[in-house]
Formats: structure tokens, sequence, C-alpha cells
């Protein structure tokens, strides 16, 4: 439904151009929560680099990385800090995956890590579909930085087949870890041979949005060009040019950790905390979360349908959307139903009402033909009482006559007789 | 509506400076960029100053022809407006309830304000429960502010007022203002200001309470709150005082100056509504008017977060739960009305059947009659037969006597008549 909206232009001073203002002050007062998640070999100074990512001793003696302890397979283990800064409170949650590459047979390593991803986001889904909701912990993985080997000849078979499952479930950001190892040349070598890598294998690496500002643009395309960034971890301080810098040490020299030219631990820093932090958790919000869980809900509702609705196409309805149209649909099916029921129950019933009539009239029919020809033969037998009637009304009156004429006779006779007639 | 954060995490102290302390900036600048939204309810009886109050609100000039008083009905119309101010973008929604109040019967007033408040959660539900949704860039049409405009009589709310909030208290954060407030003077301002509020109190009509939980506002918010309801006048007309043109009501006794503190309380509804907690009205719409919404639609369509057991249902299990249950629904449905089909079949044959057997009975009936008039007929017929047959035997009888008589008598005369006669 396309809102149709008007510009306005204000004669004066209104001031919802505190609404910045007015949203900076709640999100501090809410604080921030944010989930980065650590993927590669042992020993590739992953712990070294959060230590150093975050100025803390995450891992320390008392909780020590994942290195220092033995799997034999692929574990997926949280580590939760609160750190405060200039006001701000941040819950940083760190997940290792410690065991990732390191066996013999590597097949499948990255199914555990697929699977917390995907628990962590049903974890979101199941609390957002709540009819109560609360508070809604956002434990999503936001980012996912995966430590590339510095063998300084291309990606490793594992390298590529991790990245490409887990790119359109997480923000991946490949890291080449140790730089240290490589030459400047090296590196550009190798930086080149991996970007050229992923391309070739369509692996979607976590890309920086543009933007409308130039200046950003320009950074950001500076930032491209030196991807993937090669970095280094130092949990040791040491003293350069009466500067105290984190480093390590070697024996022709120092290299700094902060250094721009020494590696690109400042680009990475600068990009995941300081500039895209936000980005990384709105991505993981709008796509990546979003993305699972369409996939999700269109299972729900395919399990239940029959397969030949919706072959395919992720309907834009909600479950719920989709449960009203099937009612409808029924509702609509039964209609049908029940008007094809009521038509062959009333042609029935015509057909039984008309055999009925048919049945009446014929009956009738036969009554009155019967009564008809009762009629008839009661006519018949007035006309032949009536005949009789007369005939014998006319004979007895000619038998009087007769008699009369007989007496008469009789009487002259007698007379005669007697002599008196001559 | 904080999280809690910290739960299980321990803090732990920074050797640094690590930057996170830009993730406010970071995501300002993120809504910044995309903008704000906001939607105003402006609720009161036809001239009250509604338009003229936002028009000053917003040092602008919005639609709208001033309404006459013969509406039928209460309508709501909205405007939208696409406003800046520095680099803040703000889409403004204004919210105008036509013909409020003018009708003779009022029960139904409030209705239609409900109905289109109710929408607007129930279009943003739709889109949260789509498979595919766009929740990140969807216009909220919610309603983040309701203006409650209370006629300035001086003596106390009228009943369509209090039942009108009454029913809005729970889906809409309201302010209550006290329009034209320049037809009331100080000391009756605060009577009726206190008057509102116990009888707003008395029958638990829950208004907006500017948050005092973050410390930075706290202490204005408290005093505003204190001054609620706030007396307002709306004026886009402006007024030279002193050497500055200022928006004001000029009457012939002297000139209200719509931002003079001292003379009403626009600025503070300006300040508190526009300039401190916009952003509170739109969180608190979302979290708490709109949840409520979500809740109890969920609940109506029967929908739970636990299982009899009490334990928590999955969102999988719960949209399965709910498609059995909607289809088991479907069947029974189904099955009474085939049912009530084969009860009417049974019955229409048991009518039919009857009426067959009338029929047979009634012909029974005349089948009888007619027997009985046939055996009538036949007993007549045999009586006449038997009258023919008896005068056949009286005429030969008699016949024989006569030609006994003639054999007797002789008489040619006799027989010459007799003659004659045949």
């Amino acid at each position: 439904m396309a809102v149709q909206t008007q510009q306005k232009n204000l004669e004066g001073y209104v001031g919802f151009a505190s609404l910045p203002n007015q949203v900076y002050r709640k999100s501090v007062k809410r604080g921030f929560e944010f989930t980065l998640m650590v993927v590669g070999e042992s020993g590739l100074g992953k712990s070294t680099l959060i230590n150093s990512l975050f100025l803390t001793d995450l891992y320390s003696a008392e909780y020590p990385g994942p290195s220092h302890r033995i799997k034999k397979t692929v574990q997926v283990e949280q580590s939760k800090v609160l750190i405060k800064e200039g006001g701000v409170q941040l819950l940083l949650t760190i997940v290792d995956t410690p065991g990732f590459g390191d066996a013999v047979d590597n097949s499948n390593c990255w199914q555990p890590i697929i699977d917390h991803i995907d628990s962590k986001f049903e974890d979101y889904l199941n609390s957002e579909s709540r009819v109560n909701r609360r508070q809604m912990p956002d434990s999503r993985i936001h980012c996912c930085l995966y430590f590339i080997a510095p063998s300084g000849h291309g990606l490793k078979p594992l390298d590529i087949e991790f990245m490409k499952r887990l790119h359109e479930k997480v923000n991946v950001i490949p890291l080449i870890a140790k730089a240290d190892t490589l030459t400047p040349e090296e590196c550009h070598q190798f930086k080149k041979q991996i970007m050229c890598e992923i391309q070739e294998h369509k692996i979607k690496i976590y890309e920086f949005p543009e933007t409308d500002d130039e200046e950003e643009n320009r950074l950001v395309k500076k930032i491209k060009d030196k991807l993937p960034l090669a970095v280094v971890g130092s949990n040791t301080i040491i003293e350069v040019n009466s500067k105290r810098v984190r480093g390590r040490q070697y024996p022709w020299g120092v290299a700094e950790v902060e250094n721009g030219d020494h590696c690109d631990f400042t680009i990475l820093r600068d990009m995941l905390i300081r500039t895209h932090m936000q980005d990384l958790k709105d991505m993981t919000n709008n796509v990546h979360y979003e993305n699972y869980r369409s996939r999700k809900l269109a299972a729900v509702t395919y399990n239940g349908v029959d397969n030949n609705r919706a072959k395919g196409q992720l309907s834009t309805k909600s479950p719920l959307a989709q449960m009203e149209e099937e009612r409808r649909e029924h509702v609509t099916k039964m209609k049908k139903m029940e008007m094809e029921m009521e038509q062959v129950f009333e042609m029935k019933v015509k057909e039984k009402v008309q055999k009925l009539k048919d049945s009446e009239a014929e009956l009738q029919r036969r009554h009155e033909q019967m009564k008809k020809n009762l009629e008839a033969q009661h006519r018949e037998l007035e006309e032949k009482r009536r005949v009789f009637e007369d005939e014998r009304a006319n004979w007895e009156a000619q038998q009087r006559m007769e008699q009369q004429k007989m007496e008469a006779s009789r009487t002259l006779e007698k007379n005669k007789k007697k002599g008196k007639i001559f | 509506f904080c999280v809690t954060l910290g739960e299980g995490a321990r803090a732990v102290p920074l050797a640094g400076h690590v930057g996170f302390d830009s993730m406010p900036d970071q995501l300002v600048n993120k809504s910044v960029n995309h903008g704000f939204c906001f939607n105003i309810l402006c609720v009161g009886e036809t001239g009250l100053g509604k338009s003229t109050l936002m028009d000053t609100l917003f040092n602008t000039k919005f639609e709208g022809e001033p309404t006459q008083h013969n509406q039928p009905g209460v309508t709501l119309k909205s405007n939208t407006y696409e406003l800046q101010e520095s680099n803040v973008r703000l889409k403004l929604t204004v919210v105008n309830t036509v013909g409020f109040g003018d009708q003779i019967n009022k029960e139904d007033s409030y209705k239609s304000i409900v109905e289109f408040i109710d929408a607007q959660f129930e279009a943003y539900l739709q889109e949260e429960l789509k498979i595919k949704r766009t929740l990140h860039s969807y216009h909220d049409t919610r309603i983040h502010a309701c203006l409650y405009f209370i006629a300035p009589t001086g003596h106390s709310l009228k009943s369509l007022d209090l039942v009108t909030m009454k029913k809005l208290d729970s889906k809409v954060n309201i302010i209550p203002i006290v329009a034209k407030s320049d037809a009331i003077s100080k000391s009756e301002l605060a009577k009726f200001k206190i008057k509102i509020t116990s009888e707003l109190v008395s029958n638990g009509v829950q208004i907006y309470q500017f948050p005092t939980d973050d410390e930075s506002v706290a202490e204005i918010n408290s005093t505003m709150n204190s001054h609620l309801p706030f007396a307002v006048v709306g004026s886009t007309e402006e007024v030279k005082i002193g050497n500055k043109m200022v928006k004001a009501r000029q009457y012939p006794w002297g000139t209200v100056q719509v931002e003079n503190e001292n003379h009403c309380d626009f600025v503070k509804l300006r300040e508190m509504l526009i300039r401190v907690n916009m952003e509170d009205l739109r969180e608190q719409t979302h979290t708490r008017h709109y949840e409520l919404y979500r809740r109890c639609k969920l609940e109506e369509m029967g929908f739970k977060d636990t299982d009899p057991d009490s334990k928590p249902f999955s969102l999988q299990e719960t949209y399965e739960a709910k498609r059995n249950e909607f289809m088991g629904e479907l069947q029974k449905k189904e099955e009474e009305m085939r049912q009530m089909f084969v009860q009417r079949v049974k019955e229409k044959e048991a009518e039919l059947k009857e009426a067959e057997k009338e029929l047979h009975e009634k012909f029974d009936r005349l089948k009888k009659l007619h027997q009985d008039e046939k055996k009538k007929v036949e007993d007549k017929r045999k009586s006449l037969d038997d009258e023919l047959n008896m005068f056949k035997q009286k005429k030969t009888a008699a016949e024989l006597l006569q030609n006994q008589a003639q054999q007797a008598g002789g008489s040619t005369t006799l027989k010459r008549d007799k003659e004659r006669k045949k």
C-alpha cells in the first residue's frame, strides 16, 4: 500500500533534528551486544588476535584460549565479557571453534559450526515468535573471522569448502594469519591469489556498504584493495623508539601490530569495531537471519501442504495467512459441495414427488373411469327399468283392458245366455 | 526495556582505547540515513483548533479545510508529509478525527478511532508474520502519539472524553491537552487541570508519562509530567511584539503569545512531544501497545507459548499443532454437513413414504366406496331382474290363461283385437 507523501518546507525551527540525539541517548542506556566467531586451525594466533583487538586479556592464564586445550572433535565454545568505554557498554561474545581443521580427516568439520549458527537463529526465531515476547537477547553470530594459514600459495580446499558453506549464513571476513611470516611482495601475491580463488568459487565475503559520502567511499575502496586483510596479533608490549607498542620481538626487529606498514591490523580493528560493527549486525539481522527464517517457515507450511502447491516458490505470506487461505478455499469447496448435494437432493425429491403425483393421477383416472362405468351401468339399469316399467305398465293396462273386455264379453255372453240380447 | 546485559559475562578492563564507543554514532548514522517516521493522531471535537495546533507545532501549513459540524459519523483522515531539518528527514503522518463529537448519539464515536489504530497494528503484524518480509523498509503507520483535545469548558471532562480515552489508553500513548486555552483564566486553568487529572485517575485512564528512567532527561520529564494536561494555544498568524514577529493571537484586550510560557504551555508540549521524547513515544508504541495487540491477536487465534505440560513450544510445533487443529475442525465441519444431509434425506424419504401411504389409503377407501356402489347397482340389477322375471312369469301365465280362455270362449273379436293390438 503506497502512501502518498508531500514535501513540506518548515518556516522555522521545529526541533525534530534532535531525534538522532534521542536515539543516541537511548542506545547508550540500552547498551550494545556483539557476537564474534573465530575459525581456523590451531596455532594461527586467533586468541592473540582477539586479545589485541579488544585490548584485553580475554584469554589469559585463568581463562585459557582454545588452543591450549586439546580437542578431538570440533567444539563450539562461547566466552562472554562485558567491556565499557566512554560510557558505552558492550557485551562481547567470542565464539571459538577449537579442533577445526586439526584432524587428519576434516570432512564435515564445518558441520558443528553451521549447526551452532543455525541454532542461534532458531533461538531468535522462537523467541520472536512467542506470544509473550519479553527481552529478545540477540546471540546470533554477527561476524565470522576466518583465519587462513600464511602458506603464500593459495586457499586450501578446506578454506574454500568452509567459506562456500558459510557465506550465506554469516558475514565471513577472511584474514591472513601470522602475516609477519610473509614479505610485502609475498603478501601481495598471496592476497591476489586468494581473491581470485574467492571470486572463482563465487564466495560472498562480507562487503562494505556503499554510502553517499564520497570520502567514505574512497576509504572503502582503499580497504577493498587490501582484502583479505593480513594481520598480526600480540599479547606483549614492547618499547620501540621510546614508545610502548604491542608487537612481536624478533632478533631482526619488532613487528608492530598497530603499524600500518607492518600489517593490516588497524584496518581490521577500525573496520570491525569502529565503523562497521553496526552494519555487521544489520546484515546479520536483515539478510542472513531473514534467509534462515523464510526457509524455516516455508518448510513449516510445506510440511502440511500438498505437493502440488506453491511449487518452488517462497510465498510472501505468513503461515497464518496460508492457513487462512486454506480455510477460505475449504469453505468455498464445502459450499460448492453443499450446493451440489442440495441440487441432487432437490432433483431426487422432485422425481419422487412427480412419481407420486403421477401415481395419484393414474389412480384418480382409474377411479374416475370406474365411477363413469358404474354410472353408465346405473343409467343403463335405470333405462332398462324404465323400459320395463313402461312395458309392464302397458301390459298391465292392456291386461286390464282385456280384462274389461272379457268382463264385458262375459257379461254379454251371460246376458246372451240369459236370452236378453237378440 | 533494555536487555539485561552481563548475564553470565565477566567484566574485564581494557588496556587502551578499543573504539567501540563509536557504536552509538554508528547506530545514529544508520538511522539518519534511513530517515525517521512519526505518526500523530489528533482526537477532539470539531473546532478545537487541531489543525492549527499541528501547523503551529511543525511551522508549516498542512492540508485540510475546516470541517463542518454535519458529519454523520467519525471518520479518520490521514496525511503524510516529508519534512527535513538539517540532515534529519522525518516522514510525519497526521491523522485527524473528522466529525468527532458532532453527532447526537455519540456512543459509537470511539469505534472508528479504535478500528483505525488496530488496523495499523494489524498491518504491521501481517508484515511481521510474512514468510518473506521487509521490516527494515516497512513504512510504519502505527500511531505513536495521540493528542487528546479537551474543550476549554473550565469545569470537567465530558463523558465522551472519558469514554474515548478509556478505550484508547491501552492502545496508544495519550497526551491530553486543553485546547484553545486562551479562553480560560489562569486561576480557572489551575483548577481545571486538577479536576481533569483527578477524573482521569479515578476513572483509571492511563495517560502517557514522560519517561524518568534516563538520568539525562529524568528531571525535565518529571517536571513536565506535573504540568499535564498542557494548556495550549495555536496560531500561525504573526504579530509584532517589541521588534520581533511572534506567533500570537491578537485580542482587543491583549495579545496571546503562543511561545510565551506565561501565556500557555505550547513550548512545553513542543519540547516534550518533539524535542525530548519523540523517540520514546515511538519505542513505547512498538514495545508496549503493539506487543499487547499482538499478544491478544495471537491468543485469540489460539496460539500459546507452552503446551499442557508447561514445556515451551517451538515455532514448528506451534504451527503444526495449529494446523492439525484447524484441519481437524474442517474435517468435523465437513462430516457434520454430510450427516445433516443424510438426516434430511431420511426425513424426506419418510415424508414421501407417508404421503404415498396416505395416497394408497385414500384410494383404498375410494375403491371400497366404489365396491359398495357397485354392489348397490348389482343389487338393483338383481332386483330388477327378479321383477323382470316375475313379470315375465306373470305375463306368461296370463297369456296362458288368455289362450285357455280363448280356446274356451273362441271369440274371434278378442283374437282380432289381440291381433290388432299386436
